[in-house]
C-alpha cells in the first residue's frame, strides 16, 4: 500500500494562485498593448518584447547564479514587470536604455529585497523613475501617434498634453486659450502648431505619451476584467481617481483660468494607468480594504500636488512611489474589524 | 438574502456525493477497540478488566472529573484487554478492547422504533440522564453534553441554537438525520430546551439541504418555540461563534463562550442522541458517518457502532481506492489525517474521506504575495498573514497580542491563500506557544 499523507487541516485548497493572479493581471494588459500597436506601430511590439525578455532573463540569472535558488520567472511576475515597464516609457525608447530599465526594475528594485513579495516599491515604477531622472531627454520625447504601423523614422515627435499645458502656463496663458488656439511657433520659417488633442481623441488614445498610457478606455476594461476576477478590489482605483477629480475640481472651480478641468487630469496622463494597474500591484499596496482607501487618496492627492505645483508634469509614478513607503505604516496601524468586538 | 455571519467566510466546493444515500446500519466487526479519551477534558476511567463479560450499553468507562464523559459498550462480548492504541490523535492512547460475541443488550433500553414524544423528566433529571448516558458534542468539538446543559452562576441562556449547518465539504451524516429522524431530532431539541430553561430554540440549516429544511419546517409546526432558519452556504457558517452572530445577531467576545451572550449551541447529531438517551434510556454507543472521497465508486453513510475500525467503514464502501494518498476523519477543511487505517471510530468521528494521491499533496508554497486575502476570510477579523510570520520568527508576545487565541482553526485563510502558505500550520504552532506561556503565567 501507498504511504498516507499526514498533514494539518486543511485538507483541500482553492483554486486560487499567484500564477493565475499574476497572468489574469498580464491578461487584461491585453487591450492597452493592442491600442499602443495601433497607435505607435511595431515600435510598441519591440520595446514591449524587449522589456519582458530582459526582465525574465535578469531574474533567471539572479535566480541561478547569484542566489543559486529556485528560478520563478514563469510565476508571471517579471513578465508584469516587463510589460508596465514598457507601458511607463515612450515607443521611441532606445534599445540599451529599456534593457537598463529592465534590470534596475528586477535586479535592483524586486530581486534585492528578496524577490516576490518582498519587494517595498513597485518594480516598474523604480525602473521608470530612475530612466526618467538618468535619460531625461529619451524618457520624454514623445512620437506622435498618428497612423498603423508607420515607422520611427517619418514619426514627428509631440509633446504630452499635460506636459503641453504645464509649460503654456507658465508663460501665463489661460486653460481655455491653450486648449482652443493650441500653440504656434516656427522654426527654420516653417511653422508648427500643437494643439491639445479632444477628448474623444483622448479617450481612444490619440495622444502623445507613453506605451501604455494612451487610451484611457482600453485601461479601464483591463481593470474592469481584474475587478470581475477578484484580482483587484475597487479600493484603490476608486479612492486615487476619486480623489484626483475631487481635489483637481476644487480647484477649477476656484479659478478655471490656471487650472484645467478634472476631466482633462483624469484622462490623460498616466492616472489610468497607474491607478490601475501601478497601485494595485499586490505586494507594493496595503492588505486591508481600509488601508488601500487610505492608499489610493493619498496616491490621487500627492499626484495633483505634483502635476500642478511639482517639477515635473506628471505626478503618477512619484505618488505610488512615496505611498509605496507608507504601506507598512498604513498596514501596521489598520486592524481588520475583529470578531467580538462589534459593541452591540 | 439569505442569513450569514457578518465577518470573513469562503465557499468551498461542496461534493456532498453521499446527500442521497440513506444511513446505513453497518454489521458490526469481530473486535471493537473503545478509546478511553473521546471527549474533550479529561480521559474516562476503565471500570472493566481482561476478560470480562459484557453486553450492550453497560457502562465500561467513567468520566471523573466535571469535563470528562462515561463511555459504553458499544458490542456484547469479551474484554481482550485494556491496552494502548494508535488513535486518530495519532498518538497512543489507553483503550478497552472487546471481542464480540452476539449482540445482547442491557435491561431497560428501548430498542423499539416507536417515537416518543412525551417527555416526563423533569429539568434535573435531564441533565442527569445525559450526564450519565455519555453524550457528548458530535459536531466535532466533542465537549461533554451535561456541562453544556449547566449555566453558570450569574449567566443566563435565552435560547437554544442546534447546528444543523454542516458547512465542511463532502459530510452528509447530519444531513440524512434531519431527513430521516427528523422527529426525534426535534423532540431531542425540546428535551434540550427543557434541560436549559429556555423556550426559544433556533434550527440552523445551509440552503444546500432544502429537503432536511423542508422536512424539519414541517414537523416543527408540531412543536413549541422551536424555528427553523436558512442559512447561506459560506464556510465556517457551522463554527460556533458564527452560528451564533448569523441566526440571533450576537458576537460572543473574545475568549469567552457563547452563555455570554445567552445562547447555547447544540448539533443535530447531539439533540438526536439525547432524545435517545432520555427517552430511550440508550447510552451514546452508535453514530451517523459519512464515507466518501472523489475516487470512492459507492460513498455512503452508516450508522456505526463507536469502536468500529475504519477500515470496515472503508471495506463497505468498495475498499480503500488503488490510489489513496490521505485518510481524514472529519471534513476536509478541518479534519485530521489519520496514520492508520485501523484506528476506532469514536464519538467525534463524522466523516471519513479518502482522498487520491495528487489531492492528498499539499501545493509547493510560494513568497507571501502579501494579497491580503487570508486577512478578508477570516471569520474571526485576524490577520492570518502576520500571526503566522510572527510565529515562523517565534515572536511569541506578537503572537498572542495578534489574537492568535480567537482562532478557530476553520482553515480558510490557508484554503485561500494563492501562495498556498501553511499558515494555519504556523498559527497552530503559535497558539500552542502562547497556551503554554498563559498557563505559566496564570501559575505565578
Ligand atoms: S484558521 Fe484561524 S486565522 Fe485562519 S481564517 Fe480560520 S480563524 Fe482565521
Ligand atoms: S493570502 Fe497568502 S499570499 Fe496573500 S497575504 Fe495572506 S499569506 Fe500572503
Amino acid at each position: 500500500m501507498n504511504l498516507l499523507t499526514v498533514s494539518g487541516s486543511p485538507h483541500v485548497h482553492g483554486d486560487n494562485s499567484t500564477k493565475k493572479i499574476m497572468y489574469g493581471v498580464a491578461f487584461a494588459m491585453i487591450p492597452t498593448l493592442l491600442v499602443s500597436v495601433y497607435f505607435f506601430g511595431l515600435d510598441a511590439i519591440r520595446v514591449t518584447l524587449l522589456s519582458v525578455f530582459a526582465c525574465m532573463l535578469f531574474e533567471w540569472i539572479i535566480q541561478k547564479y547569484l542566489i543559486k535558488g529556485p528560478v520563478t520567472i514563469t510565476d508571471g511576475s517579471a513578465i508584469i514587470s516587463g510589460i508596465l515597464l514598457a507601458f511607463n516609457v515612450p515607443s521611441n525608447i532606445p534599445t540599451w536604455i529599456i534593457i537598463i530599465g529592465a534590470f534596475v526594475t528586477i535586479g535592483i528594485a524586486k530581486m534585492s529585497f528578496g524577490g516576490l513579495g518582498k519587494n517595498p516599491f513597485n518594480p516598474a515604477l523604480v525602473g521608470r523613475v530612475f530612466l526618467l531622472i538618468s535619460f531625461p531627454v529619451q524618457m520624454t520625447s514623445w512620437p506622435k501617434p498618428s497612423a498603423l504601423f508607420n515607422s520611427l523614422a517619418d514619426a514627428v515627435t509631440g509633446p504630452t498634453p499635460l506636459g503641453h499645458l504645464k509649460e503654456e502656463l507658465k508663460v501665463g496663458r489661460t486653460v481655455q486659450d491653450i486648449l482652443e488656439n493650441g500653440t504656434s511657433w516656427t522654426v527654420d520659417g516653417i511653422n508648427y502648431i500643437y494643439k491639445i488633442p479632444d477628448y474623444m481623441d483622448q479617450l481612444m488614445g490619440n495622444l502623445g505619451g507613453s506605451l501604455g498610457e494612451i487610451s484611457a478606455l482600453a485601461l479601464i476594461l483591463g481593470g474592469i476584467y481584474m475587478l470581475m476576477r477578484k484580482i483587484i478590489s475597487w479600493h484603490i482605483p476608486v479612492s486615487f481617481i476619486g480623489s484626483v477629480i475631487i481635489f483637481t475640481g476644487i480647484l477649477w472651480v476656484v479659478n478655471p483660468d490656471i487650472y484645467v478641468n478634472p476631466g482633462f487630469h483624469l484622462i490623460t496622463g498616466g492616472l489610468m494607468l497607474g491607478a490601475i494597474f501601478m497601485a494595485t500591484d499586490m505586494v507594493s499596496s496595503p492588505m486591508s480594504f481600509k488601508g488601500q482607501l487610505i492608499f489610493g487618496l493619498g496616491c490621487g492627492v500627492l499626484t495633483v500636488i505634483i502635476r500642478i505645483w511639482g517639477a515635473y508634469p506628471e505626478g503618477v509614478s512619484f505618488a505610488i512611489l512615496i505611498m509605496n513607503a507608507f504601506v507598512p505604516l498604513i498596514n501596521r496601524s489598520i486592524k481588520p474589524k475583529r470578531f467580538g468586538e462589534v459593541a452591540r | 438574502m439569505l442569513k450569514t455571519f457578518k465577518i470573513g467566510g469562503v465557499h468551498p466546493e461542496e461534493n456532498k456525493f453521499s446527500a442521497d444515500q440513506p444511513a446505513e446500519v453497518l454489521d458490526f466487526s469481530k473486535q471493537v477497540i473503545i478509546p478511553l479519551s473521546q471527549s474533550l477534558g479529561a480521559p474516562s476511567k476503565a471500570i472493566v478488566e481482561k476478560g470480562d463479560l459484557i453486553k450492550v450499553g453497560q457502562l465500561i468507562a467513567k468520566g471523573e472529573s466535571f469535563i470528562s464523559s462515561n463511555i459504553h459498550s458499544s458490542v456484547s462480548g469479551k474484554v481482550l484487554k485494556v491496552d494502548q492504541v494508535l488513535d486518530q490523535s495519532g498518538y497512543r492512547r489507553p483503550a478497552i478492547f472487546i471481542n464480540v460475541d452476539g449482540d445482547e443488550w442491557i435491561e431497560g433500553i428501548d430498542r423499539s422504533s416507536e417515537i416518543k414524544k412525551e417527555i416526563t423528566l423533569t429539568k434535573e433529571e435531564i441533565v442527569k440522564k445525559v450526564h450519565e448516558l455519555g453524550i457528548v458534542g458530535l459536531g466535532g468539538a466533542t465537549f461533554p453534553s451535561h456541562v453544556k446543559l449547566m449555566v453558570p452562576e450569574g449567566k443566563k441562556a435565552e435560547v437554544l441554537i442546534i447546528n444543523g449547518v454542516e458547512c465542511e465539504p463532502y459530510l452528509t451524516a447530519d444531513h440524512r438525520l434531519m431527513l430521516e429522524n427528523g422527529e426525534e431530532v426535534l423532540i431531542g431539541t425540546s428535551i434540550l430546551m427543557k434541560g436549559l430553561g429556555v423556550n426559544r430554540a433556533i434550527i440552523g440549516i445551509e440552503n444546500n439541504k432544502t429537503d432536511a429544511i423542508a422536512n424539519l419546517a414541517k414537523l416543527a409546526l408540531n412543536f413549541d418555540g422551536i424555528e427553523i432558519e436558512t442559512l447561506k452556504v459560506q464556510y465556517p457558517q457551522g463554527g460556533e461563534k458564527q452560528l451564533i452572530d448569523t441566526v440571533i445577531n450576537r458576537q460572543v467576545p473574545s475568549g469567552k463562550l457563547p452563555i455570554e451572550v445567552g445562547a447555547v449551541v447544540n448539533n443535530v447529531g447531539t439533540a438526536f442522541a439525547v432524545y435517545e438517551a432520555v427517552q430511550k434510556n440508550k447510552p451514546l454507543i452508535e453514530r451517523t458517518v459519512t464515507v466518501t472521497g472523489k475516487g470512492v465508486s459507492k460513498p455512503g453513510n452508516y450508522k456505526v457502532r463507536i469502536g468500529t475500525s475504519i477500515n470496515t467503514l472503508i471495506e463497505k464502501v468498495g475498499g480503500l481506492p488503488e490510489n489513496t494518498g490521505k485518510i481524514v476523519s472529519g471534513g476536509p477543511m478541518m479534519g485530521k489525517a489519520l496514520n492508520s487505517i485501523d484506528v476506532p471510530v469514536v464519538k467525534g468521528t463524522s466523516g471519513v474521506l479518502l482522498f487520491e494521491e495528487e489531492e492528498a499533496r499539499r501545493i509547493e508554497p510560494t513568497n507571501c504575495i502579501r494579497c491580503g486575502k487570508c486577512i478578508t476570510v477570516c471569520p474571526m477579523g485576524l490577520e492570518p498573514v502576520l500571526i503566522a510570520q510572527y510565529a515562523e520568527s517565534e515572536m511569541w508576545e506578537e503572537v498572542e497580542a495578534e489574537r492568535a487565541m480567537d482562532c478557530i482553526e476553520c482553515g480558510s485563510c490557508q484554503y485561500t491563500c494563492p501562495a498556498a502558505r501553511p499558515l494555519l500550520d504556523y498559527i497552530r504552532l503559535g497558539k500552542f506557544k502562547v497556551g503554554q506561556i498563559i498557563r505559566i503565567r496564570s501559575k505565578k
